[in-house]
């Protein structure tokens, strides 16, 4: 029972992912212009132009790009980047460890901070603490990144203290995470994002399972309340929160572009900035496809944290 | 939508998730003292109580309301008083860059910031409003035709949500950019397109909600064209979930484009716009910081104030409301 709704939602996201790509592909072959001309510049004769657009297949016809592009992302081959000449995969090869760091550290603090402050929350419902909680997520959740992102800078880098780097500096041959005093703004940054709608939707469904009749019951029957609050509520509170937290994360995958704009992170986000600025379609493609993957996975993962936590699957029952 | 909502039509089942609910958040909101009493003397007299009275008991509502229409009202009136009343317009150079001449000093190519601050935000506005219409027309069309029509349509057009849904909205925005360039209409259409799956949901299950009740049933019996019965039966009586959604959409339509705008994907120079400005100025920030923190300010108190609104809205008409990017 378990296994099979497992698979049905690996078959789901291969589907997705699928069809992300045709989206991704046909809507960039519409684009004008001429990528061989554009790699070459001025040093353009017809011969070179033929080539290049021999060893890109730019003389097949679209639906055979795209196989040929499909099956190249498979093996690890991203195209080539119009802008530099260069593989798209080496030029963002070692971006996309910078900026999985950066997601993987903020929501290493926001899902505990998030699901605490959330079940504080409820059980503290209408007290000082559950006020505080709820209207600050109200306020944070409504602010755009880069707004978070500016008033930290200026609170921390610029204006009021000097404490903390607001521009993230890598010399060749090093990596962020040598600099770690860096990555502590951007990273705050996502984690004042993501955190609130975590909290919002934990407080959320843990007072909705708080009321339900089984709680009642298990406290009628004189449960100890921390066994009724992580023995009998938790379990059902789990599942819909890590939905919330899947698209929250997923989120960050698009909030982490903003992110190392304004810091000038050398991630994904930075690259696709970049890739946009020029136009340079390969790299574009790449790194929305790499987007989509991290998207599609962390619902999967969601998804199965849902399937196993759910006790109503567990008796291997009809759900 | 011309027709206020009815807002009992479902009898029972309503009013009893009303009352659900407000138990609920009465100790919420114990903080403005009007809404437990409120509750105790409607239940007692009769007295009116409707989303409208349920929404402006709320202090945090009223907030709202308030910063919500100074920013506006600062958006909508600031470009009539360029240049005539700050002596400058907004693409003139009146001095060195950044320095702190004037009210708010001048900016990276020594424009004047007060007067592009107060004629920068008229833009913005404009096009998240646009985008959130697009979104909210496309979401509510195929939410309700999806729940409405059931079968393989709801499928396909349930798919093709989780298909788009699949690529975060920002990131879709810079791809529709690449291929079209950074053009107002481009902006508005793919903000918006990009709201349509995630509007479309809960216009989705807001109408399985109510398409079993018996009206919904004497419509069919009569025989209504299916668009009649969409439009005027069915969608007056989802005004509420979608009035939080269009609250909710129009919070993160601006953060968008004034996002595109910070990232130099959006607005395009010399326009003023307090996205942009926040981009040609951030430099500067430990020397001349108002070309930043002006245009910060006014973004960030118009989405508090937006998403201030849609809470109360969704506490009012008794839906749920957690927020989803």
């Amino acid at each position: 029972m378990i296994a099979r709704l497992i698979l049905q939602r690996l078959a789901i996201s291969i589907v997705i992912l699928f069809a992300v790509s045709l989206i991704i592909f046909f809507a960039t072959v519409l684009l004008p212009g001429d990528p061989a001309r554009a790699i070459l510049g001025q040093q353009a004769t017809p011969e070179r132009i033929a080539a290049i657009n021999e060893q890109m297949n730019l003389n097949e016809p679209p639906l055979t790009r795209y196989f040929l592009w499909l099956g190249g992302l498979f093996v690890g081959d991203l195209g080539t980047s119009v802008a530099t000449g260069q593989p798209v995969s080496q030029l963002l090869s070692d971006r996309v460890g910078s900026s999985v760091v950066l997601m993987v550290a903020a929501a290493l603090i926001s899902v505990p901070a998030g699901v605490i402050l959330g079940i504080v929350s409820a059980l503290r419902r209408g007290k000082a603490v559950d006020n505080t909680v709820t209207g600050l997520s109200l306020v944070l959740a409504a602010l755009p990144e880069f707004v978070v992102g500016i008033a930290l800078v200026a609170f921390f880098s610029t204006t009021v203290f000097t404490i903390l780097p607001a521009v993230t500096m890598r010399p060749p041959g090093t990596q962020v995470w040598d600099f770690p005093s860096q990555l502590i703004l951007p990273i705050a940054v996502l984690v004042l994002v993501v955190t609130p709608y975590i909290a919002r939707m934990m407080r959320a469904t843990m007072l909705e399972v708080l009321d339900s009749g089984y709680v009642e019951m298990a406290r009628l029957k004189g449960v100890p309340e921390r066994r009724v609050i992580f023995r009998h509520a938790l379990p059902h509170a789990i599942g819909p929160v890590a939905q919330v937290i899947a698209i929250q994360l997923a989120w960050m995958a698009g909030g982490v572009v903003v992110v190392e704009f304004l810091f000038r992170f050398p991630g994904l986000g930075q690259a696709l900035i970049d890739a946009v600025d020029y136009r340079d379609v390969q790299v574009v493609q790449a790194v929305t496809m790499i987007v989509a993957l991290i998207y599609v996975i962390v619902n999967l993962l969601a998804d199965i944290v849902g399937i196993l936590t759910n006790p109503k699957l567990r008796t291997g029952g009809d759900a | 939508m011309t027709t206020t909502p009815p807002p009992h039509t479902g009898a029972a089942d309503r009013d009893s998730s009303v009352v659900e609910q407000r138990a609920d958040l009465d100790p919420a909101t114990t903080a403005s003292a009007a809404a437990p009493s409120l509750a105790t003397k409607d239940a007692h007299t009769g007295q009116r109580n409707t989303v409208l009275t349920r929404f402006w008991a709320q202090k945090q509502a009223k907030v709202g309301v308030i910063i919500t229409a100074a920013v506006v009202l600062l958006a909508f009136l600031g470009p009539l008083f360029v240049p005539w009343a700050t002596g400058y317009t907004t693409t003139e150079f009146v001095a060195r860059p950044f320095q702190p001449d004037g009210i708010a000093g001048s900016d990276n190519l020594g424009r004047d910031v007060f007067t592009r601050f107060i004629g920068g935000g008229l833009t913005l506005l404009l096009y998240a409003l646009l985008a959130t219409l697009i979104g909210l027309i496309l979401g509510v069309l195929f939410g309700m035709t999806a729940a409405y029509t059931g079968g393989w349509l709801d499928s396909l057009i349930m798919r093709s949500n989780d298909v788009l849904l699949a690529i975060p909205q920002l990131v879709f925005a810079l791809l529709a950019i690449t291929v079209l360039g950074p053009q107002g209409w481009v902006l508005v259409t793919v903000i918006g397109i990009t709201h349509a799956p995630r509007i479309a949901r809960v216009a989705r299950s807001a109408t399985l909600g109510v398409i079993n009740e018996d009206y919904i049933r004497a419509a069919e019996m009569y025989a209504m064209p299916r668009l009649r019965l969409l439009t005027r039966e069915i969608m007056p009586n989802i005004t509420g979930p979608m009035a939080v959604e269009a609250g909710l959409r129009l919070t993160y339509s601006i953060g968008a484009i004034a996002s595109l705008s910070f990232l130099g994907l959006g607005m395009q120079p010399p326009t003023a716009d307090w996205g942009l400005m926040i981009n040609e100025n951030r430099i500067a920030l430990s020397i001349q910081p108002w070309g930043v923190l002006l245009p910060v300010a006014a973004i960030a108190l118009l989405t508090i104030g937006t998403n201030l609104i849609a809470d109360s809205i969704a506490r009012a008409s008794a839906t749920s409301n957690v927020g989803e990017q």
